[in-house]
């Protein structure tokens, strides 16, 4: 066994057509959090499905605690415990039935079931509803009682698939903070997510998935650092006025600024410099902005520069959570800065 | 490693490998009966509908059907009835399934390292949990509209056993096309067309003489005749060996090719 605890090469999959894996490399050492981050239907959770031994892959090679999911499947559902968007637990059972019911099929011993679910339970403020069915829950609730269900063994290896996807700020923030403590504890946890912030905040390491294909595979930092050191954002007044300053910036060719709505992005390592210059080009056209930022790089600038599309693609199904998730991103990096 | 985890090593995993088995299904069937519990319009349901069939065919239907012999056609008509329940009733066999694929509860059943058969036999185990209830439903009923067992207790008792031992081939015969189909309505519509020429060309609501040439080649050869014949002579009496054999055979037979066909499917599908 190598110091991995999750090793894949050349991983391929197809459906149909469709490529849902074109050939994936990773290693995820013990302990430690490694994010797939990308849009929907990048490969993610087929990812995941294979290493979860739900799905066989076309080619290539993965193993699991040394394990390979392919022909060592039984003894690969040992070390793992999965939650998340395609997982599920049964609506009809209370939440202690349920993961009394999975302690029980993840061959946990007897005498040990009961005592588990309680305090896991207990871990994620369930206790009050433990004995409803879960079809009386809450979104959240039923969020929380999914990645419950997949820690009843205490697995060394975790896969959580968009654990998020759809909770509000606060649970999100728990659900966090729960991840943060399993890894403080030892737990090695393979995450998927479509959010730039979740990523950054959890993962020690982050590949990005876009098509079947890794296209960065880096620390959060690294990958910052991949596109530029800092961002400058000038908002102007209007959108009309925002033509005009991107006109006027476009035509001095070091700066290739971008244009969103109101707001002109500049990416650059060289910060003072290119700022003067861009204000001087700004006050030659008499330009004003109307607001000005200089900031660390997001996730999000890294991801539009390596797959060249916004991850915003991604967040357009739920755009109250997503505006809050990017502007306390944004306001995360500020005040890093 | 913080000892807070739970890595396993060889032997554990081995030895769970067999001694999991039958702790896996009982865990399952347990879990698909708190279902009925938790959803008592489900097993309401299920039970209404084989009442109104005796109703409309001891009241509505059976003064117009002759049967031969010196019988009644409730006499007739019960032992059918009994076989008709359980087959049309493995359709929730076939729900249940597909409910469980469409939900995911079926992917996550299928990264534990638990018995992969034991998904299927605890839901036909389930099932057959709710026939006993069924068939004994249908036993009262029958009785209060004036059903009577010709020969004794035990040929009774031995023809209950028979129709729940049909049953269960059947639940397995179900689950393959729950698997298959896996989504409930859909599921639910598959069923249809197997179940009415099997129930209806066969010798559970009328006798089989009664029908035109072509369609009693069909009738006379096929599993839920062979029931219906068998516990009706096991309850009424007249020669039974060879039809309770012919029905042993049936049962024999469609569970060795639906069950490895159904466990098959689902290792396959999900």
């Amino acid at each position: 066994m190598t110091d991995a605890a999750i090793s894949v090469a050349g991983l391929a999959k197809r459906f149909a057509k469709v490529a849902a894996l074109s050939g994936i490399d990773f290693e995820v050492p013990a302990g430690t959090v490694f994010g797939l981050l990308g849009p929907n239907g990048a490969g993610k959770t087929t990812a995941v499905r294979v290493l979860a031994t739900i799905l066989r892959p076309d080619a290539g090679h993965a193993e699991v605690m040394g394990y390979d999911v392919v022909h060592d499947a039984a003894a690969v559902r040992f070390q793992i415990g999965l939650a998340g968007q395609n997982a599920a637990v049964d609506a009809n059972l209370t939440g202690r039935e349920n993961l009394r019911l999975i302690g029980t099929l993840a061959q946990m011993p007897r005498r040990e079931v009961a005592p588990r679910a309680a305090e896991l339970l207990e871990r994620f403020d369930l206790s009050g509803a433990a004995d409803r069915p879960v079809r009386t829950y809450s979104g959240g609730m039923r969020r929380r009682l999914d990645v419950a269900a997949a820690l009843v063994r205490r697995p060394p290896v975790l896969f959580l698939d968009e654990p998020t996807t759809g909770l509000d700020i606060q649970s999100r923030t728990e659900l966090w903070a729960v991840i943060r403590e399993l890894v403080a504890g030892g737990s090695t946890v393979l995450l998927t997510t479509q959010y730039l912030e979740e990523a950054d905040r959890l993962a020690d390491r982050i590949a990005v998935v876009d098509q079947g294909r890794i296209v960065a595979d880096d620390t959060a930092k690294g990958l910052k650092d991949q596109v530029a050191s800092t961002v400058i954002e000038i908002g102007m007044e209007d959108e009309e006025l925002a033509g005009q300053a991107e006109a006027a910036l476009a035509r001095f060719s070091a700066l290739r600024p971008e244009r969103d709505g109101t707001l002109i992005r500049i990416a650059s390592n060289d910060s003072s410099k290119v700022l003067m210059d861009a204000l001087r080009r700004l006050d030659a056209e008499s330009l004003t902005p109307a607001t000005l930022t200089v900031r660390e790089p997001t996730l999000d600038d890294a991801f539009l520069a390596l797959t060249g599309k916004r991850c915003d693609d991604c967040l357009r199904a739920e755009p109250e959570t997503r505006a809050a998730a990017v502007s306390g991103a944004q306001a995360s990096e500020r005040s890093a800065a | 490693m913080s000892t807070a985890l739970h890595p396993v090593g060889a032997a554990e995993m081995r030895r769970h490998r067999f001694a999991g088995a039958a702790r896996d299904t009982f865990a399952i069937t347990r879990r698909n009966l708190i279902t009925y519990r938790r959803v008592p319009a489900l097993l309401v349901f299920t039970l209404i509908e084989p009442v109104i069939f005796v109703l409309l065919f001891r009241y509505v239907f059976g003064g117009a059907i002759a049967v031969p012999g010196n019988i009644t056609y409730v006499d007739y008509l019960m032992p059918g009835i009994f076989v008709q329940t359980v087959v049309f009733g493995a359709t929730n066999t076939a729900i249940g399934l597909s409910t469980d694929v469409q939900s995911g509860l079926l992917e996550r059943f299928r990264s534990l390292p638990m018995a992969r058969s034991a998904v299927l036999t605890g839901r036909t185990f389930a099932d057959l949990g709710r026939n006993v209830l069924v068939v004994a439903l249908m036993a009262v009923v029958g009785f209060a509209v004036g059903f009577r067992v010709h020969t004794d207790a035990a040929l009774f008792l031995a023809g209950v056993a028979l129709v729940l031992l049909f049953a269960y081939v059947f639940s397995w015969v179900f689950a393959t096309v729950g698997l298959l189909i896996g989504d409930p309505e859909s599921a639910q519509a598959a069923t249809f067309p197997i179940l009415v020429p099997l129930v209806f060309a066969s010798s559970a609501f009328v006798p089989v003489s009664t029908m035109p040439s072509w369609l009693q080649a069909f009738a006379e050869h096929q599993p839920v005749s062979a029931a219906a014949s068998a516990v009706r002579a096991l309850m009424l009496g007249g020669p039974t060996a060879s039809l309770v054999l012919q029905t042993l055979a049936w049962c024999t037979g469609l569970i060795l090719i639906f069950a490895p066909f159904a466990v098959w499917v689902y290792r396959r599908k999900v």
